[in-house]
C-alpha cells in the first residue's frame, strides 16, 4: 500500500526529559521518525520540552516546540498549527499519556486530528491490565495457543489488595496501571509490605488501579520486539533475553539478543503468541514488545504484558540488529507496508523479513547510587538504572565482557587480583540482586562455588553460570601458562579479555601486553551488522571489533574524523554530549570528510548507523579505540580524531592516544592538561590577572583545617579530579569538616576553596580558534553559588547581569581561551559576589548546557567547534553563514527571548533521598522554557519538569533563617494571587510582621495538636497543598535524613506536588505564577524564535 | 587442539577442533541461518549429503530432546559450529547435542570462521567440501580429495532417504481425507500437520507409482520435500495425477516436481535458502509470510502472470522478496498447488500453516 495522500502535516510528541525509564532512546526514534516524515513530504510539527535532543534541532521539523509536554501546551500548539494526524508512538509513555489526554479531553475530536501509527482502543488495551489479561486468554482460547496470564486480581481499593493478596498467597507483586518504567511496582512479601507498596502505586496510578498477581520471581524472562503494517504483516524484529530472571525490572537487568536458552519449539510458540496478541490488541501500525516469562522447570509460559509503542528495548533491538523499528514504524504509520520498505543495510531485501544474527549482543545496565545517598540499592521491579551499554561479539563471552567494559566503572569488569572472597559470603550477596551482581557471581566460582550453588542462589539460567565457569576456567589457563604465546594470548582475546585484565592475570602492565600482541600481529578483526548473518552484502558500515577471522572495514576516499562518544548515560554525562558528538559528525560529513562514530550506548543517536559514515559499536577504553584507530588507518588516512564533545569519558583518552601517535584534534592534551590541574590553572589565571576564590589542597584533617581558618568558612570540599560534583560538600564549621574528611580515602588530596555564599554563578559556553572567541551564551543561575551548575535552573540572556558585566565577562573569558590554548569548545563557571567575577573552574571541551545555548541562540555552536577543531576559524564560519556575521551570544538584542534551563532530578525513584540541592550533581535531565519573559520562561521550565505550577490554592513555606528576609516579597505576591499561606510558627511570624496573612500548621516534629489538629506533613499527605516552599536548615549539601524539612520534602515527592527549595526559586515561581495568572501563555516554535533573532 | 579442518574444493581452509563424532566426511558444504531450531534442521532428510554450517554462533544449548526430531537420525554429512555449548539447559532436553552427533556418528567441526565460510559461500556458491576431524595427509591432498566427491548438480537422492515400506499416519480426531504421501524426504512435521486436520495419512515409498497412489482412494496428493537434484526425478506419477484431477499439494522437492511436471525447469541456486526468516508474497493476498526454508534448487517460471500447462492455465502464486525467487505455483482451478517453502516449519515460523488448511479445502470441494 503506498503513502497515504491525505495527510499533509504530523504532530510528533517527544519524551521531555531525560528521566529514569526513558531517556534518549526517544530523540533517536522521535529523530527517525521525523526524519522520515519530512523526507516523505510531510509538514511536520513537534513538541519536546528537551533541549538537549537532536530531534528538537530547527532542521528536523518545519515547526519545533520546545513547550512542556502537557495536554494543554500540545492543545495550544494544535490550534496553532492544525496538525492533520498526531504520531504518538514514538516519545515513550509520556508521549502516549498525552495523546490518551488530548482524546479524552475532546481536542483531537474537536481539531480533527487522527491518531496515526497506534488507536485508542489498542492503548487501552496494551495498558490496561484486566483488558490485556482478557485477550491473552482469548488468544488462547480461540486460537488453540499455549498462552496464558499471571493470575491476578485488579484493585481500586486497599481492602481489595488486602483480600485479593490472601488468595493468591504471598509474595504478589503490586503493578500500577498507567505508570511508565515500573514507577510504583514492587513484591509484597507481607501485608505490611502491601500497605506500603499498594499505597504509593495507587497514587501513582492516573486511574487509582493496581494489579495484583501471582509471584513468578525467578522464571526465565524474555523479550519479543514485534512490527506489524496496515496490511496486517508482522515480524519480529528480535528476541531479548533477560539474564536476570523475573524481579528485577528489564531496564536493570543484562540481557542478551538473541535468546539463548530456548527450542525452536518453545521460541516459535512465543512468537505465535505475540503475533496473535498485536492483533487482537489491534495495534494499528508500528513497533511493539511483548514479554513472557518461563517456568525453568516446566516451561509454564506467561505474557506479561505489551507496549504499543516503541521503547527503550526496541531502541536495543534496533542497535542489535540494524532493522530501525522507529525509522519503520514511521514508515508503517503514513501507510507504507513492510514489503514496500528497503532494508538499509542490504538495500536488495525488503523489511518485511526477521533479521538474523550470527553475534552475541549483551546490555548492561548503569547505576548511579552513590549519587543517592540513602536509597534502597536491591534491585526490584522498580528502574534505577541511569544508563546502558551494549556490546557485540562473536561469542556471548567475548560479549559480555566488552559489555562491562563499557561501564566505564571501577570494578565493573570481571577480575582474577586481589584475595579470593568468602565463598558462602559471595553466595549470601548473590541472593539479593544488585548492581555488578555478575562481577559478585564471578567472585564467588573464583571462590569455588558452582554452577548448582549459584542457580540456587539466583536462578539465572545454568548456561548463563557456564559461560562464567568458563571465563573463570579460561582465566585459570591464562594464569598458568608458562609463556603468553600466540595461542594463550588469541584464546584470552576470543574470550573477550581486556590487554588490562590479561595484564593483571599475568601481572603485567596492561601496555606490555599490549606490545606484545601487536608484535604478535594479533588484532581484532570489525565484522558488519547486516541483519542477515551474511546471507546478503551489507552496504551499511556498521563494525564491531571481534578476534575472529575476516576484517570487513571498507576502504573510503575522503581523510577520515574519528568521533569518540561519551559511553552510557550517568549522572553528569548524558544526551548533551551526544548531541554534540551527533552535530560534529553531521557537519564534518557536510564539509566533505568521512565521519567515523565511535560509541557504545545503545539508546542515543549517535549509535545510529544513518548518523556517521561508519559506526562503531565499541567500549570507549583505550585499547579498543587504538584498536579502531589502526583499523581506520589501514583503510585510508585518518585526519583527526575529537575527544572534546563526548565529555569526560573520551577527554580522558586525550593523553594516552596522542602518546599513541594519534592525531587528537582541537585542544590539545597539554592544554587540557592546563585547565584541570588546579596549579597550572592557577598561573594560567594569575597571569591574565583573574580572581579565583581562595583555595587550597588537604591530605589530613589538620591541613584542611588549617587551610579553612586562613580562608574563612564556608568552604567547598571535593576530592581531586571528580565528575559531576560528586563528593562535595559545602562546610560551615570545624565538625563537619573534620567529619568530612575521616569519611574520604586515606592518601587521596581534598580540594578546599573558599566557598561564595550569595553570589551569582554565571555558565559560559564559548568557542575559540586561537585568535577569536565567539561568546556562545552567558547563562546566569536562578539558585544562588554552591548548587551543581548541572541541577541548577538557569536564564539565558541573563536576567540580572548588565552590558559591562559581560564585557567583562568576555575579556576573562578570552583570557583563559587564549592562556589554555583552546581549539573549539570552553565552558567557564563564574561566580559574582560583591562586584568581583571570579572563577571557579574551567573546561576544555563541550559542555552540558551546549545544546540549550544553541538552541536558545538559534546558533549550532558544536558544528562550529567541530570545524573549528579541524582548521577553520570563527571569522570563515561567520563568512560562511554558521556564526551571525556580526555579534555572538553575549551580544543578544534587548527583546531578544528569554530561555530558562531547569534540571530534573529522579526523586521519586530513589524514595529515602532528601531532595535538597547541593554541590553534587544529581540531576539526569533537563528541559527549556523560552518566551519573551522570564516569568513565563520559568513557567514553562517548571511545567516541562515536574507539571504546571498551581495558580491557586494552598502554599505552604517554611525556610531558614537566613532565607526569611528574601522570601516576604515573593510570598506576598502569592497571597495577592489568591494563596492561601500556610507556614511554621517561625515563618509565620516574619510573614505577619511584615503584612502577609499565614496560618501556623504544626511541624512534624510537635506531632498533632490537642483538637486533633493534623501536622504539615500529614496536610501533604492529604493532598491538602498545592505548592511546598522549603529551604533547608542547617548548611546545605550536608542534609542527613534527620535534618528538619526531610519529612516534608519526602511527602511533597510522594505526593507529587511542586517543592521549591532555594528562596531564588521561589522569586522566580511567584514571577511565573503571576505571569500565568495575568494572562494567556502562548505557544512559539524554535523557527519563529530565530527569525525573530537574526532576521 | 586445533587439529580438525574444514577444506573446500577451491581450496579454502577453515582449523578447529573437532565436534559430534571423528573421522572424515564429505558433502555439499550449505550454510542455515535459523537461531533456533539446530535439532530439526539435522534430522532434515533434505540435507542428507550435505555438510551444514550454523550461522548462529551458539549451538546446542537447549541439548537434545525426544520430541523434536524431523525423522529417525540425523541426515547432515557434517556439521559445522562456531560455539558448541558445554552444557544442557532445558526442561525438555535429554542428553546433549555433542553425545547425539557422536550416536549418530555425524562428523563436526567447531571454528571462528563461520562467517568467513558463509561470506565465501555467497560469493563463490555452495561447494563441495570435507571435514578432518585429524588429517595426516598435507592439505593439497584432502582438497584433492573433496574434489573428487560427487556434486549435488546431478544427484538423485530421493530414494536414499526415503521410506522403504509404505506407513500410516492416523488422523488426530475425526478421519476427514485420506492423502498419499509421496515419501521424497518428509519430515516428521508434515503429515502431523495434515493428521492434525483429519488427515489420514499414507506415506508412500519414492519409488510409489500412480497405480501404488490410487490403491489408498486418496482425497488428496502429496509430494514432500527431499534432497537431490529434481532433474534426477521421474514425474510420470506426477503427471498422472495431474491428470486423473485428484487434488496435489506439494512442498519443496515436491515443489520443483510439480514444476517439471508441468513442464518448467529447475536450475541450481547459487547457495540456495537455508533458514527461517524468509519472505515470501502471496501473490494473491499480497500478504508477506516469514517462512522456513531449506532448498539448493528452484523453478524457473513466468513471474508476470499466468502461463499454460498440459493441465491447465498456472500461475506463480508465491514469490521469495529477496531475490524474487518462485516459492510456489498452483493451477488457476486450484486443485494442484505447492510452495517451495517450509509451511511445517519445524524448525520456524508457523506463518504459512494455512496451506494445509487450503488443502483441506480442495479435498473438500472435490469430496463434494
Amino acid at each position: 500500500m503506498p503513502k497515504r495522500e491525505d495527510i499533509r502535516s504530523v504532530l510528533v510528541i517527544g519524551s521531555g526529559p531525560i528521566v529514569i525509564g526513558q531517556a534518549c532512546e526517544f530523540d533517536y526514534s522521535g529523530t527517525q521518525a521525523c526524519r522520515v516524515l519530512r523526507d516523505e513530504g510531510f509538514r511536520v510539527i513537534l513538541v519536546n520540552s528537551n533541549p538537549a535532543t537532536i530531534m528538537t534541532d530547527p532542521e528536523f521539523a518545519d515547526a519545533t516546540y520546545v513547550e512542556p509536554i502537557t495536554p494543554e501546551f500540545v492543545e495550544k500548539i494544535i490550534a496553532k498549527e492544525r496538525p492533520d494526524a498526531l504520531l504518538p508512538t514514538l516519545g515513550g509513555q509520556t508521549a502516549l499519556n498525552t495523546a490518551v489526554a488530548l482524546h479524552e479531553a475532546g481536542v483531537l475530536e474537536r481539531y480533527d486530528v487522527e491518531l496515526i501509527g497506534a488507536d485508542f482502543d489498542a492503548i487501552q488495551a496494551g495498558e490496561n491490565r484486566e483488558l490485556f489479561k482478557e485477550i491473552v486468554a482469548k488468544v488462547a482460547r480461540e486460537r488453540g495457543l499455549n498462552a496464558e496470564s499471571a493470575r491476578s486480581h485488579v484493585c481500586h481499593t486497599m481492602d481489595e489488595c488486602v483480600a485479593a493478596a490472601d488468595q493468591l498467597g504471598y509474595p504478589v507483586v503490586v503493578r500500577p496501571s498507567f505508570t511508565m518504567g515500573g514507577v510504583g511496582s514492587g513484591f509484597a512479601y507481607d501485608e505490611t509490605d502491601l500497605r506500603r507498596i499498594a499505597g504509593a502505586g495507587l497514587d501513582a496510578s492516573p486511574t487509582t488501579e493496581v494489579l495484583l498477581e501471582e509471584s513468578i520471581l525467578g522464571w526465565k524472562e524474555y523479550e519479543l520486539e514485534v512490527m506489524r503494517d496496515r496490511a496486517d504483516n508482522v515480524v519480529i524484529v528480535c528476541s531479548i533475553e533477560n539474564i536476570d530472571p523475573m524481579g528485577v525490572h528489564t531496564g536493570d537487568s543484562v540481557t542478551v539478543a538473541p535468546a539463548l536458552t530456548l527450542t525452536d519449539r518453545e521460541y516459535q510458540n512465543m512468537r505465535d503468541v505475540a503475533i496473535a496478541v498485536i492483533r487482537e490488541v489491534g495495534v494499528d501500525t508500528g513497533g511493539c514488545n511483548i514479554q513472557f516469562a518461563v517456568d525453568p522447570r516446566t516451561g509454564r509460559m506467561i505474557v506479561i504484558e505489551m507496549n504499543p509503542r516503541v521503547s527503550r528495548s526496541s531502541a536495543l533491538a534496533s542497535k542489535a540488529t540494524g532493522f530501525p523499528i522507529a525509522k519503520i514504524a514511521a514508515k508503517l504509520a503514513i501507510g507504507y507496508t513492510l514489503d514496500e520498505i528497503p532494508n538499509d543495510i542490504t538495500k536488495v531485501t525488503p523489511a518485511s523479513f526477521e533479521p538474523t544474527l550470527d553475534y552475541i549482543v549483551v546490555k548492561v545496565p548503569r547505576f548511579a547510587f552513590e549519587k543517592f545517598k540513602g536509597a534502597d540499592q536491591t534491585l526490584t521491579t522498580h528502574m534505577k538504572s541511569v544508563g546502558e551499554a551494549m556490546a557485540i561479539g562473536r561469542s556471548f563471552a567475548e560479549a559480555l565482557q566488552k559489555a562491562l567494559r563499557s561501564l566505564e566503572k571501577k570494578d565493573s569488569s570481571f577480575s582474577w587480583a586481589g584475595p579470593v572472597g568468602d565463598r558462602e559470603e559471595l553466595l549470601a550477596a548473590c541472593r539479593t540482586p544488585h548492581d555488578g551482581r555478575l562481577r559478585t557471581m564471578q567472585q564467588a566460582i573464583r571462590a569455588g562455588a558452582g554452577v548448582e550453588e549459584l542457580f540456587a542462589a539466583t536462578s539465572v539460567d545454568p548456561w548463563f553460570l557456564d559461560q562464567l565457569m568458563l571465563l573463570d576456567e579460561e582465566a585459570r589457563a591464562l594464569a598458568a601458562t608458562p609463556e603468553l604465546d600466540r595461542d594463550a594470548l588469541e584464546r584470552a582475546k576470543r574470550h573477550g579479555f581486556s590487554d588490562a585484565q590479561i595484564g593483571e592475570i599475568r601481572g603485567v602492565g596492561e601496555a606490555r601486553v599490549r606490545d606484545l600482541r601487536h608484535a604478535l600481529g594479533l588484532r581484532p578483526v570489525y565484522n558488519t551488522v547486516d541483519t542477515c548473518a551474511a546471507e546478503f552484502a551489507a552496504k551499511t558500515p556498521y563494525l564491531y571489533s571481534t578476534y575472529d577471522e575476516e576484517n570487513e572495514v571498507p576502504y573510503g576516499d575522503r581523510p577520515k574524523v574519528l568521533i569518540l562518544g561519551s559511553g552510557p548515560n550517568r549522572i553528569g554525562q548524558g544526551i548533551e554530549f551526544d548531541y554534540a558528538c551527533v552535530h560534529a559528525s553531521f557537519e564534518l560529513s557536510r564539509a566533505g570528510f568521512e565521519t567515523v562514530m565511535v560509541n557504545c550506548n545503545p539508546e542515543t543517536v549517535s549509535t545510529d548507523y544513518d548518523t556517521s559514515d561508519r559506526l562503531y559499536f565499541e567500549p570507549l577504553t583505550l585499547e579498543d579505540v587504538l584498536e579502531v584507530v589502526y583499523a581506520e588507518q589501514q583503510t585510508g588516512p585518518v585526519a583527526g580524531v575529537i575527544v572534546q564533545l563526548g565529555g569526560q569519558t573520551p577527554l580522558g583518552l586525550a593523553q594516552a592516544l596522542k602518546d599513541a601517535g594519534v592525531p587528537v584534534v582541537g585542544t590539545s592534551p597539554e592544554s587540557i592538561h592546563l585547565a584541570e590541574e588546579r596549579g597550572a590553572f592557577g598561573r594560567v589565571l594569575a597571569e591574565a590577572g583573574l580572581p579565583a576564590p581562595k583555595h587550597g589542597t588537604a591530605l589530613t584533617v589538620g591541613e584542611a583545617q588549617a587551610i579553612a581558618d586562613e580562608i574563612g568558612y564556608p568552604v567547598l570540599v571535593r576530592p581531586s579530579y571528580v565528575l559531576g560534583g560528586a563528593g562535595m560538600a559545602i562546610v560551615y564549621d570545624d565538625v563537619t569538616l573534620t567529619t568530612y574528611m575521616a569519611a574520604q580515602e586515606g592518601g587521596h588530596p581534598v580540594l578546599v576553596d573558599k566557598f561564595l555564599d550569595e553570589a551569582i554563578e554565571i555558565d559560559v559556553d564559548a568557542l575559540y580558534d586561537g585568535e577569536e572567541l565567539y561568546l556562545g551564551g552567558v547563562m546566569e543561575h536562578i539558585e544562588e553559588a554552591g548548587i551543581h551548575s548541572g541541577d541548577s535552573a538557569c536564564a539565558l540572556p541573563p536576567i540580572t547581569l548588565g552590558g559591562n558585566d559581560i564585557k567583562r565577562i568576555r575579556a576573562a573569558t578570552e583570557a583563559i581561551a587564549a592562556g589554555v590554548g583552546v581549539r573549539g569548545l570552553l565552558n567557564v563557571q563564574y561566580a559574582m559576589s560583591a562586584g568581583v567575577l571570579y572563577v571557579l573552574e574551567a573546561n576544555p571541551r563541550a559542555s552540558r548546557t551546549v545544546p540549550f545555548v544553541s538552541k536558545a541562540t538559534a546558533t549550532p555552536l558544536a558544528k562550529a567547534a567541530a570545524r573549528v577543531m579541524m582548521g577553520a576559524t570563527v571569522a570563515e564560519l561567520r563568512a560562511e553563514g554558521m556564526l551571525p556575521a556580526e555579534g555572538d551570544g553575549g551580544t543578544l538584542p534587548l527583546d531578544a527571548s528569554i530561555a530558562v534551563k531547569e534540571a530534573v532530578l529522579p526523586f521519586n525513584r530513589f524514595r529515602g533521598v532528601d531532595i535538597v540541592l547541593g554541590p553534587e550533581m544529581r540531576s539526569t535531565g533537563e528541559v527549556m522554557g523560552i518566551d519573551e519573559f522570564f516569568g513565563i520562561a520559568y513557567a514553562k521550565s517548571q511545567a516541562g519538569a515536574y507539571g504546571e505550577l498551581p495558580v491557586k490554592g494552598r502554599a505552604f513555606v517554611s525556610v531558614a533563617n537566613r532565607d526569611k528576609r528574601a522570601m516576604i516579597f515573593p510570598v506576598r505576591a502569592l497571597a495577592d494571587l489568591g494563596f492561601e499561606i500556610l507556614a511554621t510558627e517561625g515563618t509565620a511570624e516574619v510573614l505577619r510582621r511584615n503584612g502577609v496573612h499565614a496560618k501556623i500548621v504544626r511541624k512534624q516534629s510537635e506531632g498533632r495538636g490537642p483538637g486533633g489538629e493534623p501536622t504539615i506533613v500529614q496536610c501533604i499527605l492529604d493532598g491538602e497543598v498545592d505548592l511546598i516552599v522549603n529551604t533547608p536548615f542547617g548548611s546545605p549539601g550536608q542534609s542527613g535524613p534527620r535534618l528538619d524539612g526531610y519529612d516534608i520534602r519526602t511527602a511533597a515527592v510522594l505526593r507529587g506536588i511542586p517543592c521549591i527549595t532555594t528562596v531564588q526559586g521561589l522569586a522566580a515561581a511567584a514571577a511565573g505564577i503571576q505571569a500565568i495568572v495575568r494572562g494567556d501563555v502562548g505557544v512559539r516554535s524554535l523557527q519563529e524564535h530565530a527569525r525573530a533573532l537574526r532576521g | 587442539m586445533s587439529n580438525a579442518v574444514l577444506v573446500l574444493e577451491d581450496g579454502r581452509v577453515f582449523h578447529g577442533t573437532p565436534y559430534g563424532a571423528e573421522g572424515e566426511t564429505f558433502g555439499e558444504m550449505v550454510f542455515n541461518t535459523g537461531m533456533t531450531g539446530y535439532q530439526e534442521t539435522l534430522t532434515d532428510p533434505s540435507y542428507h549429503r550435505q555438510i551444514v554450517a550454523m550461522t548462529a554462533p551458539h549451538i546446542g544449548n537447549t541439548g537434545v530432546n525426544d520430541e523434536d526430531p524431523e525423522s529417525g537420525r540425523v541426515w547432515v554429512a557434517g556439521y559445522v559450529v562456531r560455539e558448541p555449548s558445554r552444557v544442557v539447559s532445558n526442561w525438555r532436553a535429554d542428553r546433549s547435542l555433542d553425545d547425539y552427533l557422536k550416536e549418530q556418528g555425524v562428523v563436526g567441526i567447531a571454528i571462528p570462521g563461520t562467517r568467513a565460510l558463509t561470506r565465501h559461500l555467497r560469493e563463490r556458491g555452495a561447494m563441495r567440501a570435507g571435514i578432518f576431524s585429524s588429517p595426516s595427509e598435507p592439505l593439497e591432498a584432502l582438497t584433492e580429495r573433496v574434489r573428487q566427491a560427487p556434486s549435488m548438480t546431478g544427484a538423485a537422492l530421493a530414494a536414499e532417504v526415503a521410506t522403504a515400506e509404505p506407513y500410516v499416519v492416523e488422523a488426530i480426531g475425526a478421519k476427514r481425507f485420506t492423502v498419499a504421501a509421496v515419501d521424497l524426504g518428509i519430515k516428521g512435521m508434515t503429515p502431523h500437520r495434515m493428521a492434525e486436520r483429519g488427515c489420514e495419512v499414507h506415506v508412500l515409498p519414492a519409488t510409489a507409482t500412480y497405480e501404488d497412489i490410487m490403491a489408498v482412494r486418496p482425497d488428496g496428493v502429496f509430494f514432500s520435500n527431499g534432497p537431490g537434484d529434481p532433474a534426477t526425478a521421474d514425474v510420470t506419477a506426477l503427471r498422472q495425477v495431474l491428470e486423473g484431477g485428484t487434488p496435489f499439494f506439494g512442498i519443496c522437492f515436491g515443489n520443483q516436481l510439480f514444476g517439471r511436471a508441468l513442464g518448467l525447469s529447475t536450475y541450481k541456486l547459487r547457495y540456495g535458502h537455508r533458514g527461517v526468516n524468509q519472505p515470501v508474497r502471496d501473490v494473491r493476498t499480497g500478504k508477506v509470510e516469514i517462512s522456513a526454508h531449506n532448498h539448493g534448487f528452484a523453478v524457473e517460471a513466468p513471474l508476470d502472470g499466468p502461463f499454460d500447462t498440459p493441465y491447465g492455465p498456472a500461475e506463480v502464486s508465491h514469490v521469495n522478496l529477496n531475490d524474487r525467487c518462485v516459492e510456489g505455483l498452483r493451477l488457476l482451478d486450484g486443485r494442484a498447488f505447492s510452495v517451495q517453502y517450509h509451511p511445517e516449519a519445524a524448525a520456524g515460523p508457523h506463518d504459512a500453516a494455512y496451506l494445509f488448511d487450503e488443502f483441506c479445502e480442495v479435498m473438500t470441494r472435490a469430496q463434494a
